[in-house]
């Protein structure tokens, strides 16, 4: 039974990451493309939390852990980019 | 200033480091535990002077009934904007707020601000410059905006203000 | 593994699974990145930790052990969602990014970009 379920999030995930991407490309400003990115990031993290449970191994969690970090980091990173500009700075 | 106070300039941060060194490696075996007792003391003494005067946290036990609650509220946002998303577009009606703060350290606001983010249908998007206000999206707003104003101020903010005692 | 065990892990697995996709649904449909940004940050947390909590009690049945890092995650997802979606929403206001036409209170983005206090005297301009 695991396994079809883990199947049928992973399907779930591919449908979530496929509309990020829609909207990566659509995206009509910068920054909706950078929260898209953000959101891809997350999702992908999903996954290879998921690909753990399916090959029965924990070493990929470490991996999702640093996923997440520097999916943090290059948002704000870029987010911060935006900011600079007229008023503040 | 005591001895003891320069020896370990953040005690809590060095008690948290070491729980985190360990959790990271997963393990509780003697040589971890050694080397993250280092990082824990070390750590702390190079970042010391980077660090910003905070008020203290007054009363610790009413951290956990607040955990609970801002728990309790992100699950219940999330069910409220999975319909709100699913359901039809017509029933957005977004808005902004801005709320009248009476906390005015920086870090109690961050606490408030993350909460605020977090729990239903709000999302905290920026501070005035005088920490006085703070400027908040509601994706449904209902058609009086106390409403929102009364909810954050009651609901999380006197909590937030109790347990820095400000 | 039991019958039960495995139960609960597959609902919290697929409820997590909802929850993402819900939240990249939000993403794609919703009209303006304001209300885009609430979608995101909230649904996926969510969703997240429904896996991870999977993850963690799957790992705690299979090794024996109550794995750590999956707490972790969490914990560190928590904290950074909120930073994420503030220093977005300041982004957007920072470059006038076009909102909903019935946006209420707009006038608020005027002073909350400068980072002043909100003044009344624009109200009813909207």
């Amino acid at each position: 039974m695991l396994d079809i379920a883990v199947m049928i999030v992973a399907v779930m995930l591919c449908i979530a990451l496929v509309l990020n991407l829609w909207r990566l490309v659509i995206g009509p400003h910068v920054i909706d493309r950078i929260l898209a990115l953000d959101t891809m990031y997350i999702n992908s993290i999903a996954l290879i939390l998921l690909y753990g449970i399916y090959n029965k191994s924990p070493l990929y969690f470490e991996a999702a852990l640093l996923i997440a970090m520097l999916g943090f980091v290059s948002s704000v990173a870029f987010a911060k980019y935006l900011l600079r500009g007229d008023i503040i700075e | 200033m005591s001895m003891i106070d320069r020896l370990f300039p953040m005690p809590l941060h060095s008690i948290l480091l070491l729980i985190v060194w360990l959790m990271l490696n997963s393990t509780l075996s003697l040589g971890h535990i050694i080397l993250g007792s280092l990082l824990a003391f070390f750590i702390p003494l190079l970042c010391a002077p980077l660090k910003m005067a905070q008020p203290k946290i007054k009363k610790p036990l009413k951290v956990i009934p607040y955990v609970l609650l801002v728990l309790k509220d992100i699950v219940v946002a999330n069910i409220e904007v999975a319909i709100l998303v699913i359901g039809p577009l017509k029933r957005i009606k977004p808005g902004f707020v801005a709320v009248p703060l009476d906390i005015h350290d920086t870090f109690p606001i961050t606490i408030l601000a993350s909460t605020v983010t977090m729990t239903p249908g709000t999302v905290s998007s920026d501070v005035s410059s005088d920490n006085k206000w703070l400027y908040v999206h509601v994706l449904d707003m209902p058609d009086n905006e106390q409403e929102v104003i009364d909810l954050i101020k009651n609901r999380y903010e006197s909590r937030v203000k109790e347990i820095f005692g400000c | 593994m039991s019958f039960y065990a495995e139960l609960i892990i597959s609902l919290l697995l697929i409820l997590g699974g909802v929850f993402v996709l819900v939240g990249s649904i939000g993403l794609l449909r919703l009209q303006d990145l304001y209300v885009r940004l609430h979608a995101p940050t909230k649904a996926t947390t969510l969703g997240l930790g429904g896996i991870l909590t999977g993850c963690m009690l799957y790992m705690f049945y299979v090794e024996g052990f109550l794995g750590v890092n999956e707490l972790l995650i969490t914990l560190f997802l928590v904290i950074t969602a909120p930073v994420t979606a503030y220093i977005l929403a300041k982004a957007a206001m920072h470059n006038r990014v076009r909102m909903m036409e019935r946006t209420r209170n707009k006038h608020h983005i005027e002073t909350a970009r400068s980072q002043l206090p909100p003044s009344d005297d624009n109200k009813d301009s909207e």
